[in-house]
């Protein structure tokens, strides 16, 4: 089954499904397919962290992803870096041009302030539910906790700095029908939540429901736009491929890692 | 912001020299200062903050900075914990301006931004492996290497979206100091990176002093 899905041509859409506002989920993530993530009506948030599902501790490293690619922000041809030197995933097309991944979360604390305690008692699943006890709720599934809980993506979600460095969040910075797609180069365990971003001011509570598809990718090709956009991605590349190449050898035919290298 | 301390070094109750690329753990009690020495100048300081009852609550780069609604550390700044606590306060700082942005250097990233050759280059991360092996009875494992202050450390972001470690700011003899609101693990790894300009290519010693 799982090598079927392996060998779907490059587009297929392997699997589709939805995920609620103020929800959170997890999916283990093949090297070789997609991500797609789309925003159904248009100012979603979604609270991202990676693992490598074969040592828990490299996980998602926003200082490291933003100093080695010179940048504060995340938009296409960007790479995503475990603390280990390797490329979880890079965006391969997005529409939207501004991911942020320094604010952290929502809290129980923040939403109560800016929106009003919900409770599951009073309200179900229309409660209002916190991108960080989201995050300590999926973590805990593999083991995980408040130690482990690095600096995590706000996709869709804006937040520049002006002169003096103080945060500017942009509204509305993601339209309905907007997308992005993380194209993962090593096995990634992703965490994730829909939750609104911390900085959001609307005055509701943003309950914002998100649409997702794993696709299957082509192979990365040498002249790959995300593997060229930076010289530092390139050796990013040649740090999973020593990866890969140490984990699986070649000579072992049994191994579905390396069919890609 | 600039702003000068009034404690003298020779009313403090612990002074210690760190020299580059080595590391200082100890606990500060709550109440007392610390401060940290930029000795010959254009250091940088990788530092760690923990709780030293609970070290699951330590500081938190996204909670500080989305809380001040400002990237940039400094006089006035109120270091925040994952759990929302205020840790420390920064109550004097010759420098003006600190990074916490940028992380700290490792022999993995420097493959990245770098050279791969570089793998094998000391840096700032098995300075704090070491640190928390050797003192295994502060209970710290890599699972609590998060993201750090790197102190006197020049990382500008520009409204555009850019990010560059650039010259320090630094120089000899300028310091920033803390007020401990509770009692805290001090992690600091005195930086050793010889390929970027955070602390001029040529790394040097700090002082930790601490006053009651």
């Amino acid at each position: 089954m799982t090598m079927a899905l392996l060998e779907a041509a490059p587009g297929t859409v392997i699997y589709e499904s939805r995920i609620e506002a103020a929800s959170h989920w997890s999916i283990r993530m093949r090297k070789g397919t997609v991500l797609k993530l789309i925003d159904e009506e248009g100012g979603a948030n979604v609270g991202m962290l990676f693992f490598n599902p074969e040592n828990l501790l490299e996980r998602y490293n926003a200082p490291d992803t933003l100093k080695c690619q010179h940048t504060f922000n995340l938009k296409k041809g960007n790479c995503l870096y475990s603390d280990m030197g390797r490329v979880f995933c890079s965006i391969t097309d997005d529409s939207i041009g501004w991911h942020e991944t320094i604010c952290g979360n929502s809290t129980k604390n923040i939403v109560k302030k800016k929106w009003g305690e919900k409770t599951y008692q009073d309200y179900h699943n229309g409660w209002n539910q916190n991108g960080y006890d989201s995050f300590l709720v999926e973590l805990a599934k593999y083991g995980l906790g408040k130690k482990d809980m690095a600096a995590n993506l706000n996709l869709f979600s804006s937040v520049s700095v002006d002169d003096m460095g103080n945060l500017q969040f942009k509204e509305n910075n993601s339209k309905a029908g907007d997308s992005i797609e993380l194209r993962f180069e090593m096995d990634t365990l992703v965490i994730f939540h829909t939750c609104p971003h911390p900085l959001n001011p609307a005055s509701e509570y943003p309950r914002k429901a998100i649409r997702y598809q794993i696709v299957q990718s082509a192979e990365v090709a040498d002249d790959d736009f995300c593997k060229n956009f930076r010289p530092e991605n390139r050796r990013g590349f040649e740090n999973n491929k020593i990866y890969h190449a140490g984990a699986c050898p070649h000579n072992n035919a049994a191994s579905q890692d390396c069919s890609h290298d | 912001m600039i702003k000068e301390s009034l404690l003298t070094a020779d009313q403090a109750v612990s002074r210690e020299l760190v020299a580059a690329g080595d590391y200082y753990i100890d606990v500060v009690k709550k109440g007392q200062t610390i401060r940290i020495l930029d000795l010959e100048g254009n250091q940088a300081a990788d530092t760690l903050f923990y709780n030293a009852d609970n070290t699951a609550e330590r500081y938190s780069a996204m909670d500080t900075i989305r809380e001040q609604g400002n990237v940039y550390l400094t006089a006035g700044t109120k270091l925040i914990s994952n759990e929302g606590n205020v840790m420390l306060e920064i109550v004097s700082d010759t420098c003006g301006r600190h990074d916490t942005l940028g992380g700290a250097c490792a022999t993995e990233s420097n493959t990245v931004r770098y050279a791969l050759d570089k793998q094998c280059m000391h840096a700032c991360r098995d300075s704090w492996m070491l640190a928390v092996s050797e003192h295994e009875e502060f209970g710290l494992t890599k699972r609590d290497i998060t993201h750090n202050i790197n102190f006197f450390m020049n990382v500008p972001v520009t409204k555009e979206g850019g990010l560059t470690f650039e010259d320090g700011i630094s120089g000899s003899g300028k310091y920033v100091e803390m007020k401990t609101l509770m009692d805290t693990i001090v992690l600091i790894s005195n930086c050793p990176q010889l390929n970027n300009p955070c602390n001029g290519y040529n790394p040097t010693p700090i002082e930790v002093l601490i006053w009651d």
